[in-house]
């Protein structure tokens, strides 16, 4: 089993340099000058050239690659143009919003989906697997920003018990911090409950009517324990890849959420980088981020050995 | 014996809560509309940055509501005869946030700084400036290499700007991570697109005014979620509330609202010297660019796209401004009269017209409007929805025909036009050049009494109305929308939030 991490930890090295490198590369497609956009109104050509030169803009995308890696590997992502922080210190702020975020977004997730899979599947064909089944697909097909402005006017407008918007720390004020994240992890989490009840509720059904469940029931166990012991932990297996992959997808995709909430996570950050051409800030976020993705991945391989002991071999 | 015990336990019970309302801090929160960059007066570009250094940085001027200079961290100015010296008056007793005096010195340190400091973008706004001098601890003198009449409305805006020399010597090009200025508000924290925090600086110069203890500036850019948040009472103000939500703000309880007719406008630039996309029958012959502004009707346009709160406007500055030319004033819309300037230029109908569009609601609309008003006369527009940051890069390469492109407006009308018309000028997309047009525009900087400006601007105006490089639309009314607890507001015409004269009710 350590053989097997051991081996997965290396190809870790080069992905995360294809990765870099195609980071670094793909935003050099986007047409506009970082110098001129970071101008904005304030056109003033000599200005211009000046940035340029001291974001070294002005040199060869191949020698630009070598400083931003050469900064990396030494702990420095570089300088946000647009702002004049260090990035390092800009990922620094908004990565524990965004992993809290996406933490309870997960949380209420799994609280609902995997729950409400298993229970459609037992119960299949059943008046609880329709009434499941509409709401799992209610929370699919419902858009993020339109959900997160209803609950505004109805949590905060109308009935003033959540704040609009803005983000506390846990660590500067717990309850305070709930209450300002318990809506945008809703949304996000609604939106992957259903996806993971659908997959939970397949898994659950391709298990239920198997061999060795068929076996358990006629050894004479009690049905809670075929489901709970048996079935679902061999469902569990896509159950895992999936909310490793959905929990990747939510560090940098909860862009919408993040705007209406104004949470301020990676998602924004990102947003207005690339609008502002602040190259060294989405290279520095969408590695940190893509780093990340890939430790989960890794995370989830070893989460199926630990379900399934048949892969520890 | 019963009633004077009863009124003594109600003046010991209420002594501690007297006690807390008079200790109580008075805070705010503000809503913007974007995140700002940099807070470094130097180094910063954005409009809604403004609006955070209307708290932290004064400087020498300010406007007023009429749009006039008056002084703020300055006492007054003088202009030599012949244009070529300006000796300003600082106001006396004046502290920077660290202790620091305000004084000739650091006046003259921070004007070269604007002027030298690598990166700078005050650069182009004070380029007329030869050198500045110190005559006595509190008067400066600044040397000009030609008069330039705008000199002191540049100096009501960030190259005004008063930096404390010693900490910004520290800081370095950093100094915007924690500027250190004159104004009413001192720099507390920022957390990058959450919070920008500010509190009250106890040794400012005018501090009777300031009332309030602590203001938080929030961005929050969806503008109906910053309206809802300002409804909940999570904000006190906004900034940039939609034309289109006016009247639900007005219609609703506890609510304010304050307007100004912004000082940039919202216009169509034309392509008429860039490339091949100039050569096409628009960009080639101004009779076909005066029937498309012929075929628009500005009217129906700002009724239709924003409930017609915004004005129509055919200059750089809106029909309320005093250096507006009254005797050219909005057409009406005529279709007859476009179709006859098309048949008169002998082009093949209808005209294609390759029209680039930011990407943002509004500017679609209007697109759309525009296209099909424009259709009726004998126009074919193609509406092309671009990025913004591509969209200007596309413009600067001369790839399109049409483009739709607002300024934020300056203090001086200069502002508005002259880096937009003359030969060459950075923010000339249209690559207009006319030797009448630069000939007017330089003689309207060099004079400073407001007739000859007048007249210099009447010869420009009367020329690019003919030749229309930007046919320019309306403009646009900065909404700002606050809480009624809020008291004391005033709207100027450039559409920032002050704070100065701010109160908390209650």
């Amino acid at each position: 089993m350590f053989a097997l991490i051991a081996r997965r930890l290396l190809q870790l090295v080069p992905t995360v340099i294809i990765v870099s490198m195609m980071i670094f590369g793909l935003q050099q497609l986007l047409p506009g000058d970082p110098a001129t956009i970071m101008a904005g109104e304030e056109r003033d050509p000599e200005v211009i050239e000046e940035i340029r030169k001291q974001y070294r803009l002005d040199q060869p995308i191949p020698l630009q690659y070598i400083y931003w890696i050469k900064g990396v590997m030494s702990g420095d992502l570089g300088e946000s143009m647009r702002l004049k922080e260090p990035v390092s210190r800009l990922v620094a702020q908004k990565l524990p919003v965004t992993l809290q975020l996406a933490t309870m977004a997960m949380l209420i997730a799994i609280l609902i989906g995997v729950p409400a899979g298993i229970i459609s599947a037992v119960k299949k064909g059943t008046f609880w697997d329709y009434l499941v089944n509409i709401i799992s697909l209610w929370g699919i097909s419902t858009p993020n920003f339109w959900l997160g402005i209803l609950m505004i006017f109805l949590f905060s407008v109308h009935l003033g018990w959540l704040p609009a918007s803005g983000y506390v720390s846990p660590f500067e004020d717990p309850w305070q911090s709930l209450k300002t994240t318990i809506m945008p992890a809703f949304v996000l989490g609604n939106s992957i409950a259903g996806v993971l009840m659908r997959h939970t509720r397949a898994a659950m059904l391709q298990a239920l009517s198997s061999d060795y469940v068929r076996t358990a029931r006629a050894k004479g166990l009690g049905e809670k324990r075929v489901i709970l012991a048996h079935a679902m932990r061999n469902a569990l297996t896509p159950v895992i890849t999936l909310g490793a992959l959905e929990f990747g997808t939510l560090l940098s995709g909860a862009v919408l959420t993040e705007q209406i909430f104004t949470i301020p996570g990676f998602g924004k950050l990102i947003v207005d980088a690339v609008f502002n051409r602040d190259y060294a800030v989405v290279q520095g976020v969408v590695l940190v981020t893509s780093a990340t993705y890939i430790v989960l991945n890794l995370l989830a391989d070893i989460g199926y050995i630990l379900v399934n002991p048949r892969l520890r071999a | 014996m019963k009633t004077s015990l009863r009124l003594g336990l109600i003046a010991l019970l209420s002594a501690p809560i007297l006690a807390g309302t008079a200790l109580a801090q008075s805070a705010i929160r503000i809503g913007l509309a974007e995140d700002p960059d940099v807070l470094d007066p130097t180094l910063a570009r954005t409009y809604v940055g403004r609006i955070v250094f209307s708290s932290i940085c004064d400087k020498l001027f300010d406007i007023d509501e009429k749009l006039a200079v008056v002084p703020q961290l300055a006492l007054g100015h003088e202009t030599s005869a012949d244009g070529k010296t300006v000796t300003i008056k600082l106001r006396p007793g004046v502290k920077f946030h660290d202790g620091e005096a305000l004084d000739a010195e650091a006046a003259k340190y921070s004007l070269d700084r604007h002027r030298t400091m690598q990166g700078s973008f005050r650069r182009g706004e004070l380029s007329q400036v030869d050198a500045v001098e110190v005559v006595d601890p509190l008067t400066i003198r600044i040397v000009l290499k030609t008069p330039f009449s705008p000199l002191i409305a540049q100096l009501t805006d960030r190259a005004g700007m008063m930096v404390s020399p010693k900490a910004a010597k520290e800081a370095g090009d950093r100094f915007g991570q924690k500027p250190v200025c004159a104004g009413p508000y001192k720099f507390v924290e920022r957390v990058q697109q959450d919070r920008i925090v500010v509190e009250r600086f106890a040794d400012y110069w005018d501090k009777a005014n300031v009332s309030i203890d602590k203001i938080t500036y929030v961005p929050i850019a969806d503008s109906t979620v910053r309206l809802a948040n300002l409804k909940s009472g999570q904000l006190d103000l906004i900034e940039r509330a939609l034309a289109t939500d006016l009247k639900d703000i007005r219609a609703s309880r506890g609510l304010k609202v304050a307007t100004a007719y912004e000082l940039g406008y919202q216009g169509l630039t034309i392509n008429v010297g860039k490339g091949e996309a100039a050569k096409g029958p628009l960009g080639s012959d101004a009779r076909v660019r005066q029937a498309l502004e012929a075929a628009i009707d500005r009217e129906a346009l700002v009724q239709v796209v924003f409930n017609g709160e915004f004005k129509p406007g055919n200059q750089w500055v809106n029909p309320d401004n005093a250096f507006y030319q009254k005797s050219i004033p909005v057409t009406k819309r005529d279709i007859a009269k476009a179709k006859k300037l098309l048949a008169d230029a002998g082009v093949k109908l209808p005209v294609p017209v390759d029209l680039m569009v930011p990407n943002n609601p509004e500017t679609r609309q209007l697109a759309e409007v525009m296209q099909a008003m424009a259709a009726e006369a004998g126009f074919d527009i193609k509406i092309r929805v671009t990025e913004f940051a591509t969209s200007l890069k596309e413009a600067e390469a001369g790839n399109y025909q049409a483009y739709i492109l607002a300024w934020s407006g300056r203090t001086d009308p200069d502002g508005n036009i002259h880096s937009f018309a003359s030969t060459g000028a950075p923010n000339n997309y249209s690559a207009y050049s006319s030797a009448e047009v630069d000939a007017a525009l330089n003689d309207a900087r060099t004079k400073n009494a407001m007739a000859d400006r007048m007249a210099a601007y009447q010869k420009a105006a009367s020329q690019l109305a003919k030749d229309l490089p930007i046919v320019y639309l309306y403009h646009r009314l900065v909404i700002i929308a606050h809480r009624d607890r809020l008291e004391g507001y005033r709207q100027m015409p450039d559409g920032l939030v002050r704070v100065v004269g701010l109160k908390v009710k209650g």
